[in-house]
């Protein structure tokens, strides 16, 4: 009864509130879609945290009893163990940690770069503008594994804060065009004229003026951004140049089950079925959130 | 539509010329050289190799050097497979991710149209929601999981088509890696022509046409088609630029000779003209695309060329 008369005050909070997020935040929760991924995402959040400390396996740790054993084949070890031994379960799900924490850190590092860079282009305008975007025309047309391959043999294989520069070095772009549309129809109006017109600098006008206005289709393409960063980061993994044994991320494991996937399948089948989970929760929430944030477009629009 | 072709293809040469350097020189500053991984090699034999290959030279002259081969199409020997030039791996490597890249472009345009165009059509019914929800999963499935998945399926299970390989001429050799290729793009050109079908069929002609009385076959391919294509027209320059890069996983997962595999070898051996031969194969390669789709649509849309 009382979820029943919950669900009717966010309808009418949809009515009566006038906040662009508020209203959002309720259109979100009215679609069932977007509220069973958003909590499929939670689960498996939970259990990238709490699951290696709830096993008792550690993600290197070698179990020679039983090799390569099928999900629920023995008591312990619930989604089976790979050709060395080790838990599946909890090299999935420190995997899942891996593949988190590197999505969200470069897909902060890519908004960082391309609001910045999208907001100054579309507020300067003239042949700045034409330079700035000009850059981001030409670094599109690059294969972006070339910047990243390279960027990653730079340094050592492998290490962590060179793959989130990597990976957020080239999700930036599409942002800084999406910014830079946006910025470009803001600079026009009233308000950014009267900031102007009260002698403010042109940061503080970005800072406080453009940028909070901008939020809304901002919120809407990280949440699309982050799994492709999450694919990425598979991706890289998976051809062996992300993260290295004995950490375990969803795309080495997918790598490690390919190979053995004649006489095991489970350990292909399981790490993929993961990351496919992930990446299609999170798209149905990215699409979400940008229907409800921008009720206009209904389609969903992405890249 | 012919000043607007000349100023897009003059556009495409500085654009070029600027991926070119931008390589060269961030592939040259890397730290490590081609030949660190070889310890026995004396200092007298690592001097000649690098006088050999012109290392020893200030990278201007370097730089210089390259340009000047590369107008005569020349892009240089590889270092690490010594009997071979860049050309040579190229000419043996191009045409199997060619054919492969085509086949899936194709396979992706003739499966996404006609399904994006049926869910148009039977909107919201069950074959529409069928669609739409392989269109997520479709999106959603990266090539290194789609391609295994299939391999383990009619590879290993079935035993229908090779699960990986290569023989020259074999063209069920092709199947799976051009399918799994396919999949996201046939799955984005779906959702794109469903949703542009959508928009087309609530437009103004579209209702004087059904008020005439013309049946939906008629509307459809006489009226309806053209409009709703012209955005799955202009994703064919990204979607050729995806399957170029895609190609490489998909070559490594089903391990086809093609030339992916050397952009990520040559960069670990930092092989630099195998790197560099294949950076500008592939930027020309997408560049091209983009002016091709620039074209069609300027010649289809003719408000795009008067910007």
């Amino acid at each position: 009864m009382s979820e029943v008369s919950a669900k009717t005050t966010t309808l009418s909070d949809l009515r009566r509130t006038s906040s662009l997020w508020s209203k959002a935040a309720a259109r979100l929760r009215c679609n069932r879609v977007a509220t069973a991924a958003a909590g499929v995402i939670c689960v498996l959040v939970v259990a990238a945290i709490t699951g290696p400390l709830v096993s008792p396996y550690r993600v290197d740790s070698l179990d020679w009893e039983h090799l390569a054993v099928a999900p629920f084949g023995s008591g312990s070890h619930w989604l089976g163990t790979d050709r060395l031994g080790r838990d599946l379960f909890v090299r999935i799900c420190s995997g899942l940690r891996i593949s988190l924490i590197i999505s969200l850190v470069s897909t902060a590092i890519s908004l960082g770069i391309g609001v910045t860079w999208g907001a100054v282009a579309g507020y300067l305008g003239g042949r700045t503008d034409e330079l700035m975007m000009r850059t981001v025309d030409i670094l599109y047309s690059l294969p972006y594994l070339f910047i990243v391959i390279i960027l990653t043999t730079l340094f050592e294989r492998g290490s962590l804060p060179v793959l989130f520069c990597a990976i957020g070095a080239v999700g930036w772009l599409t942002t800084a065009r999406i910014v830079r549309g946006q910025t470009l129809s803001l600079a026009r109006r009233e308000f950014i004229e009267a900031a102007r017109a009260t002698g403010l600098s042109t940061p503080a006008i970005l800072l406080r003026h453009i940028i909070p206005n901008l939020l809304g289709p901002i919120v809407a393409y990280a949440a699309l951004t982050i799994p492709q960063m999450i694919l990425f980061e598979s991706f890289l993994s998976f051809l062996g140049l992300g993260v290295q044994e004995p950490l375990a991320s969803l795309g080495s494991l997918i790598n490690d089950g390919a190979q053995e996937m004649q006489s095991a399948p489970w350990i292909l089948l399981v790490p993929a079925s993961f990351l496919v989970a992930l990446l299609i929760c999170f798209n149905l929430l990215g699409d979400a959130l940008s229907d409800a944030l921008d009720p206009r477009d209904a389609g969903g629009s992405r890249e | 539509m012919l000043g607007y072709a000349l100023r897009r293809i003059v556009g495409v040469i500085p654009t070029l010329l600027i991926i070119i350097s931008a390589s060269f020189f961030i592939v040259r500053l890397a730290p490590g050289g081609p030949f660190d991984q070889e310890q026995t090699l004396s200092r007298e034999v690592r001097a000649n190799l690098d006088r050999v290959y012109g290392l020893d030279q200030p990278i201007t002259v370097q730089y210089g050097r390259y340009l000047n081969a590369l107008s005569h199409g020349d892009f240089g020997p590889s270092y690490k497979q010594r009997d071979f030039s860049v050309n040579e791996l190229i000419a043996q490597g191009l045409p199997v991710s060619a054919t492969l890249g085509i086949s899936a472009l194709l396979l992706a345009l003739g499966a996404g149209i006609p399904l994006g165009l049926l869910a148009a059509v039977r909107r919201q019914t069950s074959v529409d929601w069928g669609i739409t929800s392989m269109v997520v999963l479709g999106l959603a499935l990266p090539g290194f999981v789609t391609g295994p998945l299939l391999a383990l399926l009619f590879g290993v299970y079935l035993q229908w088509l090779p699960a990986g390989g290569w023989e020259e001429a074999a063209p069920r050799y092709f199947v799976l890696p051009a399918v799994t290729l396919a999949v996201p793009v046939a799955a984005y050109i779906a959702r794109l022509t469903r949703s542009s079908a959508l928009e087309v069929f609530r437009a103004n002609f579209i209702r004087t046409a059904r008020a005439r009385g013309l049946g939906l076959r008629r509307i459809l391919w006489g009226h309806a088609l053209r409009p709703t294509l012209l955005p799955v027209v202009s994703y064919i320059g990204p979607a050729a630029a995806f399957v170029v890069t895609g190609s490489l996983v998909v070559e490594t997962v089903f391990g086809l000779p093609g030339t992916g595999r050397y952009l990520v070898q040559g960069a670990i051996n930092r092989d630099y003209p195998l790197v560099m031969g294949m950076v500008i194969i592939y930027g020309t390669l997408v560049l091209l695309f983009n002016l091709i789709t620039d074209l069609v649509y300027g010649w289809l849309d003719p408000r795009v060329r008067h910007e």
